[in-house]
């Protein structure tokens, strides 16, 4: 085996809005790249190699953007690697950043994610230009429909999880929504979208970007002794299923069910709900939460939505979920999964200001894209032997 | 090299290299993944990871890599990753992944259908979108204003340019993948206008529909399923400045730097497979990697007799495989690359005996 530990050192994230006209793509993956870069107190000069990750291209108008931004990451004379595995990209752009490290290729490694979506129409690149684009909520809408057939989960729980993250946000200076007063009741009287999502049950069009410095074992240690706790990569795993044939379960995916079965395997889990102490999961639409932790087996199957009613996954409750607001309060979709995978970072590191879990040292965050094809999920820890 | 796996390709496949295909991107996937696995003696069902390299622009469509995945057969699910870019970097991230010991067999694809759309409204929109998309300056007249360059500085000549499509063109008649391939004169190929000065019609690549993949495994594995598994001893890329303006056109530092990483000076180099898209570049990619003059270039014909966009420059890495295993070379070199004049390279090296 050549896999040697990586220890995150540097989170940076922008302020994420739904139009970030001050700064252009490259002003944008620049702000987090630098906050990442200060907090890992490193210059750009240290950085070994850049990976960026974002959704699709047509997006925001720009082909392999990985090319006009090695000016803005500072990676002219270093390699600079473009990642797209759907919404799970965010992770992925994590992982491979990771694996840079821990395969010794890399010392210091920057990985960035990003999504502009004011520069551009989702809705009509989705489409790919030519219309008639269901976009992501008519297309997981009948999922949701058929979790709450299959589960007799109460209408109440999606809003629940709305209310919830949309609270969590006011903690985390950098969310994009804030909706004040939000209740149950004013989720519910919001306009049907898609049915069961309500307008307030859906994520946010954002404009925004994440960045993650890893590095080595020494590096690791390095920090640790200044006083600056790095989250130590316990596992990774990503997995793929194809969109569309009779056997595949698209409410409880089998690649999200091989993918945390992997990743609980590296990192010594058997028993996640108990052992980790919280969890950052892709949720753009409510019901993704009980979906997600019962995809993942951190709730048994057709249990997830009574984690939500016993408000377990608050803040606080036994299993918080999406302490930062989640893509429920912020999506810049690119940068959604290595929003939740910094998140986890942050707990872990005891960094996540207000909405920090009092002693996490464990923490879950997955990433999901496509028809709830693609999978990519990590587990950090306080220490090398957190889960032990 | 210190602390890295031994990892060897054990098969690959391309498909037929045509103007124009009829087969979707994932039909062309499902080919070569088909052939290369069979190539390798294993089935679908022992590949461990997969990354697949396309491109959304090219295939006219957001996401348009998820339809592909049907050609992998991840059923059940499979560690899976894709990226934006040649598939010679899905190999690369697929060489690293295997390097974390954990799984024993890869495979890396790249494709592409470069007929669906004019190249020259598709590769502006590859620049800045702020200060050089707005002038939609496209990858032919950026390789111009290289080419011009190297003219300029004595490296070659328009005559040593048409000598590079003349010969590759000509080895191309033995490839049975080639799109492009004949007896051409010289003299003939000058006498053409150009398309945009100084390059001429056979300075340009031919546009391509194609695919390939490449399998890749651990030693161990490596070793049980092949004759004579093709070591990859070094893989390495670099980037350099977007603005063609910033950089040195007469150069390649980013090229020399690759190789270097690879391990280039590790031993004589005794063929090599470089993504020349436009002849001019021949020589500057050359020097980039001081390569010898007696280095055979391109004996498949390379990118002037067929371009497959996405998988042009894992093409490369498996003509420059084939030739230690089934033309007995022992050391050769692969050349991937990307953006306006040569902006991103990969450097891949090869041995016959581990």
């Amino acid at each position: 085996m050549s896999h040697q530990p990586c220890a995150i050192v540097g989170i940076g994230q922008t302020h994420h809005k739904s139009r970030r006209w001050d700064v252009s793509l490259g002003g944008l993956v620049r702000e987090a790249a630098t906050r990442a870069l200060a907090d890992a107190q490193m210059e750009w000069g240290d950085i070994d190699a850049v990976v960026l990750g974002k959704a699709p291209d047509l997006f925001e108008g720009v082909m392999k953007p990985e090319l006009y931004l090695t000016d803005a990451l500072g990676a002219h004379g270093k390699p600079m690697f473009r990642v797209h595995t759907a919404g799970s990209v965010g992770g992925s752009t994590g992982i491979v950043g990771a694996h840079l490290v821990e395969t010794g290729r890399h010392r210091r490694v920057l990985a960035v994610a990003y999504q502009k979506q004011s520069e551009g129409n989702a809705q009509f690149a989705l489409g790919s230009g030519k219309g008639a684009s269901i976009g992501a909520g008519g297309a997981f809408a009948p999922y949701m429909r058929s979790y709450i057939h299959r589960t007799g989960a109460p209408k109440d729980v999606g809003p629940m999880v709305a209310v919830k993250d949309r609270r969590n946000a006011f903690k985390n200076p950098y969310a994009h929504l804030r909706i004040e007063g939000i209740s149950v009741d004013s989720v519910k009287d919001s306009p049907m979208m898609w049915d069961p999502v309500h307008y307030l049950e859906s994520c946010p069009s954002s404009d925004g970007a994440c960045a993650v410095v890893f590095t080595d074992k020494k590096g690791g240690e390095a920090a640790a002794r200044a006083g600056r706790p790095p989250a130590w990569i316990l596992g990774t795993a990503v997995r793929s299923e194809p969109s569309n044939f009779p056997g595949r379960d698209p409410v409880r995916p089998q690649a999200g069910i091989d993918c945390a079965a992997d990743l609980y395997r590296q990192a010594g889990i058997t028993d996640p709900k108990r052992q980790i102490d919280c969890a950052e999961l892709y949720v753009p639409f409510s019901w993704y939460e009980p979906m997600w932790l019962e995809g993942h087996d951190i709730a048994a199957v057709g249990e997830g939505w009574k984690m939500v009613e016993r408000g377990d996954t608050e803040i606080g409750g036994a299993f918080p979920v999406n302490m930062s607001g989640g893509v429920l309060s912020s999506n810049p979709i690119g940068a959604s999964g290595l929003l939740r995978f910094a998140e986890a970072a942050l707990q872990v590191r005891g960094l996540a200001g207000e909405h920090q879990v009092d002693g996490a040292k464990l923490a879950l965050a997955q990433a999901y894209g496509a028809a709830a094809q693609y999978f990519s999920m990590w587990i950090v820890g306080s220490a090398l032997d957190s889960a032990s | 090299m210190d602390g890295t796996e031994e990892i060897a390709i054990i098969g690959w496949a391309v498909t037929p290299m045509v103007r124009t295909t009829d087969k979707t991107e994932a039909q062309l996937l499902a080919e070569v993944v088909t052939d290369a696995v069979a190539d390798a003696g294993i089935t679908r069902r022992e590949v461990d990871f997969t990354c697949a390299g396309s491109c959304d622009y090219v295939a006219g469509q957001a996401f348009s890599f998820v339809s592909n995945i049907d050609a992998l057969g991840a059923w059940p699910p499979k560690s899976d990753s894709h990226v934006e870019m040649d598939g010679a970097w899905a190999l690369y991230e697929a060489w690293v992944r295997l390097q974390q010991g954990d799984l024993d067999i890869a495979v890396a694809m790249g494709s592409g259908r470069s007929s669906t759309a004019d190249p020259a409204l598709i590769y502006p929109m590859e620049m800045d979108p702020y200060y050089l998309a707005p002038l939609g300056v496209d990858a032919v007249s950026f390789a111009a204003l290289q080419a011009r360059a190297l003219i300029d500085a004595g490296i070659t000549t328009e005559r040593q340019m048409a000598e590079v499509a003349v010969r590759t063109r000509g080895d191309a008649r033995t490839n049975r993948s080639a799109q492009v391939s004949g007896v051409f004169d010289v003299d003939s190929l000058l006498s053409h206008d150009f398309v945009r000065a100084p390059l001429r019609p056979h300075d340009l690549p031919p546009i391509t529909d194609g695919a390939a993949a490449v399998v890749i495994a651990r030693k161990d594995r490596a070793l049980e399923l092949c004759d004579r598994p093709v070591w990859i001893t070094g893989m390495a890329h670099c980037a350099e400045l977007h603005y063609p303006g910033m950089r040195d056109l007469r150069h390649s530092p980013s090229t020399t730097s690759a190789a270097s990483w690879a391990g280039i000076d590790d031993g004589p180099i005794q063929a090599a497979e470089l993504q020349t898209a436009f002849t001019h570049e021949e020589p500057l990619l050359v020097a980039a990697l001081g390569l010898a003059d007696d280095v055979p270039i391109n004996t498949s014909g390379g990118p002037l007799a067929a371009n497959p966009i996405m998988a042009t420059g894992l093409v490369r890495i498996a003509e420059a495989a084939r030739h230690i295993r089934d033309h007995g070379r022992n050391r050769t070199l692969a050349h991937a690359t990307s953006g306006p004049c040569l902006q991103q390279n990969l450097v891949c090296i090869m041995e016959g005996s581990s």
